[in-house]
């Protein structure tokens, strides 16, 4: 087996005084694709703050490990320097910040904590012109401030660009198929796949079984109340797809 | 009235009229009822609208003198080259403490008839030229500093741009602070006349070199003629420890652009007035400005958009940066009389407070007279989006980057809308330096 990526044991988290994860295990190897599915409110994006470093959070239980260091300890800067990155449901706009210019500071950061030289503007800039390719996007959107602009498809496409730049080794994405149409979703997907190396992971949070049509997952677990009720192969998500998510319910567990 | 009294003692040391034996005996009257109106008015009070933000009382209890002409011998062309937009091309009038400079100034080559020079040489050798501007379009009713600085302004700078000519390279108009005595007074006026269908930018700064409590006065009159196309960028970075007034009174006539900028960065205590009377069809007027205060600082803009004749379009933009104990202030009032159908008026004031205790007053007002109009005006208060820091730093960007890279957007929004190219790099420049010398002054406050 190969090493973990990231190690999830436990976890309970939620916002002030509404406890939300209840108790997380979960293990990623280099090498796999995990997908998180459940329906409104089971607490998926609150899992991905949480292992983002999002503020207003608090972990009142448990511990997450990756690489084997406690990820829980490190800023959400020192996460992604180490590799973790977070693909946003809703890709916040940065009016006055420019695309490459901050694309390009963010890469240096990384690249510093990775003992590599920084790249100035043109090798910058060539860099990106191979990775926005891979993403069908527009290379003008990258004049243009952060996501200011942006339709909600080229903001999710942005988000996996940013992935394609920034080379993390472990990638969580929340709902990006969320609001994309089915060819805005296959770039996506196309993307997402091209990035799958033997020594990186991925962790897909969706609510729909949709998008694993395209990004085949290695394990799907099903979150519902804060827990992984159930966990399984790709099929699981087929049969989530047919049944829905009540017969998971610990109601209908016990009956 | 006793106490108007003697603070013209102090900021002017003699009384109207009798200050300057060659001026014309025109300007002895105008001087004179500067003086009364002041006399009357008396410096402003928190009671009155228009101050009511802005308290002046500080300027009282400072020892003010007027300033010696003797300040600029000892200043050399080397001593202004770390100065901001020093790099300008084009003609540039030094001013020290009120005082023309020539040895410190340049002026190039010029289309017949241009004229950039000092004012009191103009008030001897081109009468004809300023007569007709001078006060004309200075309204003192309403604001004692203009009374004051009309009843005892000694020079600045006159600029006259013929109908048809344009000036390629930016005029700069630099006025320095020495600061080296204490309460030194100066109250520069400054006219520009643009002709009919001429283009002129002028960049005028107004810079401390010490420390030093000095009182700074400025009144600049703009006429702009029939379709003429103008630039003003204003540069406030005094000591922190100046009091910095200043107006600027424009008269803009049929199709005139104008776009008047200020940034306001330095001074205990800064107010900018800026008056633009739109007299004609089809003028488009663009305010824009951005205060960067901290510590104590107060820096005020108090803005008339008075609109006088149909179709025309005004847009003010801007934007307060505040940290520390700084207070800002903004009063923007969009004035449309019944004639001026069509008008097409905007005003937005955005406020970011980076610390619990700086404060803004903000004060957005529209006064309509005519019916058919579109007039919009906004005001907002807050902090930095705590979503946007989370999403840079996601992304590896330490937190202080992040915010700093925010910050400096809010200022870029104003900064992008300087035309004139190496200006505008010169502020962006200026403008992020100030930013993190402000980090820095925070971190080091904080380790104590």
């Amino acid at each position: 087996m190969s090493k973990p990526i990231l190690e999830i044991k436990d976890l309970n988290a939620g916002v002030v005084g509404k406890p939300i994860l209840n108790g997380i295990s979960l293990t990623i190897r280099a090498g796999e694709t995990h997908a998180i599915m459940g329906p409104n409110g089971s607490g998926k994006s609150t899992l991905a703050a949480v292992l983002a470093g999002r503020d207003g959070y608090d972990v009142t239980g448990g511990s997450v490990h990756y690489l084997g260091e406690d990820l829980l300890e490190l800023a959400p800067e020192e996460r992604a320097r180490a590799g973790v990155f977070l693909g946003f449901q809703y890709p916040v706009e940065i009016p006055g910040v420019n695309s490459t210019y901050f694309l390009k500071a963010a890469l240096n950061e990384i690249r510093r904590h990775r003992g590599l030289p920084e790249l100035d503007a043109m090798e910058f800039l060539s860099l990106v012109k191979d990775k926005i390719k891979l993403l069908d996007l527009d290379a003008d959107l990258l004049k243009r401030a952060v996501n200011v602009g942006f339709s909600g498809g080229e903001k999710k496409r942005n988000e996996i660009f940013q992935m394609a730049v920034l080379e993390p080794k472990l990638a969580i994405l929340d709902e990006t198929d969320s609001g994309l149409d089915i060819d805005a979703l296959r770039v996506v997907a196309t993307g997402v796949n091209k990035l799958r190396r033997p020594d990186n992971a991925q962790l897909v949070i969706t609510h729909y079984q949709r998008l694993l049509n395209y990004i085949v997952p290695d394990f799907v677990h099903v979150l519902m109340d804060g827990r992984i009720v159930r966990s399984g192969g790709k099929e699981l998500a087929l049969e989530l797809e047919a049944r829905g998510y009540d017969w998971l319910t610990p109601a209908a567990a016990a009956a | 009235m006793k106490e108007a009294a003697t603070f013209i003692k102090r900021v002017a040391g003699f009384a109207p009229a009798d200050g300057d034996s060659v001026q014309p005996a025109w300007l002895a009257p105008i001087r004179r009822a500067g003086f009364a109106r002041f006399s009357e008015l008396g410096l402003p009070t928190l009671k009155q609208e228009d101050w009511r933000f802005t308290n002046v009382a500080p300027l009282t209890e400072l020892p003010f003198q007027p300033a010696p002409e003797s300040a600029r011998n000892d200043l050399t062309a080397d001593a202004l080259a770390g100065l901001p937009f020093a790099q300008l091309p084009g003609d540039r009038l030094v001013f020290v403490d009120g005082h023309f400079a020539p040895e410190l100034s340049r002026t190039g080559r010029h289309p017949d008839g241009v004229r950039i020079g000092s004012l009191a040489a103009a008030l001897r050798n081109d009468v004809a030229l300023v007569e007709p501007y001078l006060t004309r379009w200075t309204r003192t009713e309403a604001n004692p500093f203009i009374a004051l600085n009309e009843a005892f302004f000694r020079d600045g700078a006159f600029i006259h741009v013929p109908a048809g000519k344009t000036i390629e390279e930016p005029v700069q108009l630099l006025f320095l602070s020495t600061g080296r005595a204490a309460g030194v007074a100066a109250q520069p006026r400054n006219l520009i006349v643009a002709g009919r269908e001429s283009q002129v930018t002028i960049v005028e700064t107004h810079v401390g070199l010490a420390d030093g409590a000095t009182f700074t006065n400025a009144v600049t009159e703009l006429a702009v003629g029939d379709g003429a196309v103008v630039e003003l960028v204003k540069l406030q970075d005094e000591s922190r420890k100046a009091f910095h007034f200043a107006v600027l009174h424009a008269h803009l006539g049929r199709g005139v652009n104008l776009v008047a900028h200020s940034f306001a960065l330095g001074s205990r205590l800064a107010r900018q007035n800026i008056r633009t009377v739109l007299d004609g069809e089809g003028i488009e007027c663009v305010l824009n400005g951005l205060y960067l205060a901290g510590d104590d600082q107060l820096l005020d803009h108090h803005m008339i958009v008075d609109h006088a004749r149909p179709h025309c379009a005004s847009h003010e933009y801007f934007n307060g940066i505040l940290d520390g104990r700084a207070k800002g202030v903004f009063h923007g009032r969009i004035l449309v009389r019944q004639p001026a159908q069509k008008t097409d008026a905007k005003q937005t004031n955005k406020n970011l407070l980076l610390s619990d205790e700086a404060t803004v007053d903000t004060k957005p007002q529209l006064e309509i007279y005519a019916d058919d109009v579109k007039c919009t005006h906004g005001a907002t208060v807050g902090q930095l989006n705590p979503e946007s820091i989370f999403y840079l730093r996601s992304r590896g960007i330490p937190r202080d980057l992040a915010r700093r890279m925010l910050i400096h957007a809010f200022g870029g929004e104003i900064i992008e809308r300087v035309r004139c190219v190496p200006a505008r790099e010169e502020l962006d420049r200026l403008v992020r330096r100030r930013l993190a010398e402000h980090k820095q002054a925070k971190l080091e406050t904080s380790a104590v």
